[in-house]
């Protein structure tokens, strides 16, 4: 029962994420960060308004921000694959392996 | 989400930083004295720290045409409570702002109370209340993450409409503005936040029952 669970909460997150990119749907749309048009929202409202400091380093390129967003990504994955996986060897262990 | 960098007036970033200094060092605090009493507990710990460190990485796009990204708070949130989040969001934050020019130091306080503040409080408060009037689990945790997440985003559209109020409607014209671009973009994403950590909690779950009992998540004979 719980694995059914499980698949359909899987599809529907996929689904949720996934829809939004089919053509028809989307189609034509910008998918631009929501930071973006808060900067642009910002300068509706206080057009004068500079920002009055700035990011203390900024990744050169396009290519390594999405290495670093990768690797914040993977890091993350991987603990929690790290500890369920020790939750399962240590229930195996304990004789209780039937899950 | 994230304010960026520069992008609240000094006034506001200082406000923001001194309501939430003083949760950042409570939090670290209590983390401290939780995983001495209880150090099993640090596995669970790590796990949603890595939740919110992945989640957080993701800008997911919506059904408005633009992207956001969930916030991971909710898994810890319903595990733990609001106070180990508030430590976990602190570094996830810190993280954007110095690698990825995401969010920004001078903004941090305002994000953090935001997503690690606001975001936990609520993910604890709505699982807690769906509990005591009979909610089951599975639907709680979902309502927990989904309504911590859009909570962060209406806090943050707050933050900006006090910052930058409209200069004929005020702040109230300039709410609904930066509600339009966070707001509705994260409501398909909450949603998803929400399934996700359902799902996550549910693996948790078959792994290790014992612990999540003793954590008073799941009740005795309950299911999960």
């Amino acid at each position: 029962m719980t694995r059914i669970w499980n698949l359909a909460l899987a599809a529907g997150v996929i689904g949720l994420v996934a829809v939004p990119l089919l053509p028809g749907v989307g189609g034509g749309k910008a998918f631009l960060g929501t930071d973006d048009q808060a900067k642009d929202a910002i300068k509706d409202a206080s057009p004068g308004y500079e920002p009055w400091t700035e990011p203390v380093w900024e990744p050169p390129s396009g290519e390594v921000q999405t290495l670093l967003f990768t690797t914040q990504a993977a890091v993350g994955a991987g603990v929690l694959g790290y500890v369920l996986g020790y939750f399962r060897g240590r229930k195996a262990r304990a004789g209780g392996a039937d899950g | 989400m994230h304010i960026m960098e520069g992008y609240l007036p000094p006034a506001h970033a200082a406000g923001w930083w001194l309501v939430s200094g003083p949760v950042l060092a409570y939090s670290g605090w209590a983390v401290g004295r939780a995983l001495r009493r209880r150090p099993q507990d640090k596995f669970l710990l790590a796990a949603s720290a890595a939740y919110m460190f992945t989640l957080s990485a993701l800008k997911l796009p919506s059904l408005t045409g633009s992207c956001s990204h969930p916030t991971g708070v909710g898994l810890g949130a319903v595990l733990f409570g609001w106070r180990p989040m508030v430590l976990i969001a602190a570094v996830v934050l810190l993280f954007q702002a110095v690698l990825l020019a995401h969010g920004g130091l001078t903004t941090l306080g305002a994000n953090l109370f935001a997503m690690g503040v606001a975001g936990a409080l609520v993910a604890r408060g709505v699982f807690a209340l769906a509990g005591r009037i009979g909610v089951p689990f599975r639907p709680a945790v979902f309502l927990a993450a989904a309504l911590g997440d859009l909570v962060t985003y209406l806090v943050t559209a707050a933050q900006l409409a006090l910052a930058f109020p409209d200069p004929e409607g005020g702040v109230g014209v300039s709410l609904a503005k930066f509600l339009g671009v966070f707001a509705v973009t994260q409501v398909p994403l909450a949603v998803a936040e929400g399934l996700l950590t359902v799902l996550v909690l549910n693996v948790l779950a078959a792994e290790d029952r014992e612990e999540l009992k003793e954590l008073g998540v799941i009740r005795e004979g309950g299911h999960a």
